[in-house]
């Protein structure tokens, strides 16, 4: 208590810079949800009906319910579903409501060194990229985006770490950094289509593989459970995950669009 | 147009339209970095003198330490204050992660060794030179002290820019505890670390020269009293 008191005083003394006191809750979302802009669009909306700030760290979706669970976050809004339920049944979460999805996309060079544009199965393009030995940068950040990847090297029977430090690169970085090196080596990355849409630096690449059922991507939003952490602020992290899953927040979500396409299909029931 | 020229381009234009948005990032990263930068000089200043002036075991090694610590990684800084700030921390009742305040604590803590080192030594060459003298007016150790930071007081004034510098180019540690969060923590190298994952790498690098412009700013500013003041104090 005296070491807490004395860094209490030394952080008043020192001259704290100045935070005014309003209202807002922090929320752990991904990269996805912030670099493709949907943030930018959907929470101003929020903040100014309810006088509420969100503060939004982004991180990988393992990552940010990390730091949930360490009771840093009021709400966490990622997209693994499988995560998303471990966190729950671990007791961290209050409820688990979905709120839109987009899809994963396979992006790829010009040339096309697998040989797999025009495909729509995603297995038989991973399959491809393994033979050929073709160069694929992987997230590697226990990500949304890296487990749902994962997963698909595993139905598809290939282990990728056997072509580590040959054709498959772990970044271990977010998604746009994965990109750049994909684009500056002419690479195959996996992606979500969030990301890719509003990412500017593509060199040379473009979309491989879309449209396969198995490349669904769906986020899902969460209270953070009050029982575990106390200081959780419920009444206005319930606030915004009822938001965003009625009929209002649902229609902003569908509304953002880059260049008329758009990047996340709200479905909340 | 090539990405440096069209980054050039980004960076006169940021500069021009005096955009809110980045004067508000600007104005967080000075206000961020002069704060760490503040709170590192009031530690590191007495305890270099302190390091230089007094004579006991163990002192060399204490040296040897502290210049280590001048290499502190950021990355370990950040998450050793994150640990230590997140509610499940020692420190978490209080709030502070992802706020300016815990951007502060982790700069200070990167530059304060930096401080320290650098000014023992400066104080440590004025001591060996008047030692002397000021034995013999019978100054005790804090009156030496006190003395020498005064005497020293212009090359100081170069530890503090080595400080500011490292702490204004930082990204590491304060994108961990400040979490990079927009308009509440979001300063001029995690912004530029964001628009380097959104690929937009001519905006990303405009913004890094603003950052630089700034940074040579405030040294020019810097010696530009430093000039002055000598001419006046000989």
């Amino acid at each position: 208590m005296m070491f807490k008191n004395i860094c209490l005083a030394l952080i008043l003394c020192v001259g704290t810079v100045a935070l005014a006191q309003e209202k807002f809750i922090t929320v752990a979302s991904t990269t996805s949800t912030e670099q493709s802009g949907l943030f930018k669009h959907l929470l101003p909306v929020f903040e100014k009906k309810s006088g509420i700030q969100v503060r939004v760290v982004a991180l990988g979706t393992g990552q940010a319910l990390d730091m949930a669970r360490r009771g840093d976050a009021d709400v966490v809004f990622v997209h693994d579903k499988e995560a998303e339920e471990k966190f729950l049944a671990d007791g961290f979460g209050v409820r688990r409501f979905e709120v839109m999805y987009n899809d994963f996309i396979l992006v790829g060079p010009k040339s096309d060194t697998a040989k797999i544009a025009g495909g729509k199965d995603i297995l038989a393009a991973f399959r491809k990229i393994a033979e050929a030995k073709a160069p694929f940068t992987s997230r590697g950040d226990k990500s949304g985006t890296h487990a749902a990847e994962m997963r698909l090297w595993k139905v598809a029977g290939i282990d990728p770490q056997t072509g580590k430090g040959t054709w498959y690169r772990e970044t271990g970085s977010g998604m746009g950094p994965t990109l750049n090196t994909a684009s500056a080596m002419n690479a195959y990355a996996f992606t979500d289509r969030g990301t890719w849409l509003a990412f500017k630096n593509r060199g040379d690449l473009s979309i491989v593989t879309e449209g396969d059922q198995r490349l669904f991507n769906q986020y899902g939003v969460m209270l953070v459970n009050p029982a575990k952490h106390s200081h959780v602020k419920k009444e206005m992290g319930q606030a915004f995950v009822d938001w965003v899953t009625s009929a209002e927040g649902q229609k902003i979500i569908a509304a953002y669009k880059i260049n008329g396409d758009p990047l996340f299909f709200p479905n909340a029931r | 147009m090539n990405d440096l020229t069209q980054a050039m381009y980004a960076a006169t234009r940021l500069i021009f339209s005096a955009d809110a948005l980045l004067v508000s990032i600007i104005a967080l990263s000075l206000k961020v970095s002069f704060t760490a930068v503040l709170t590192a000089a009031i530690i590191g200043f007495p305890t270099g003198a302190f390091l230089a002036i007094t004579r006991f075991p163990g002192r060399q090694m204490l040296i040897a330490l502290l210049n280590a610590l001048m290499g502190l990684p950021p990355v370990v800084v950040g998450l050793l204050i994150y640990l230590l700030l997140s509610r499940a921390g020692p420190l978490g009742e209080f709030g502070l992660l992802f706020t300016p305040t815990a951007m502060v604590i982790a700069q200070a803590v990167l530059i304060t060794p930096i401080i320290a080192a650098l000014s023992r030594q400066v104080i440590e060459d004025a001591w060996r030179e008047y030692e002397e003298q000021l034995r013999s007016l019978g100054a005790g150790t804090l009156a030496a002290a006190r003395t020498l930071l005064w005497d020293t007081r212009f090359a100081l004034i170069t530890v503090v820019l080595a400080g500011f510098g490292r702490a204004a180019a930082e990204v590491g540690a304060v994108m961990i505890v400040g979490g990079n969060i927009d308009g509440v923590t979001r300063v001029m190298t995690t912004a530029i670390a964001l628009e380097t994952s959104k690929g937009d790498l001519p905006l990303a690098l405009g913004l890094g020269m603003v950052l630089v412009a700034i940074i040579i700013g405030v040294n020019l500013l810097a010696h530009g009293v430093k000039l002055t003041a000598q001419r006046f104090h000989g």
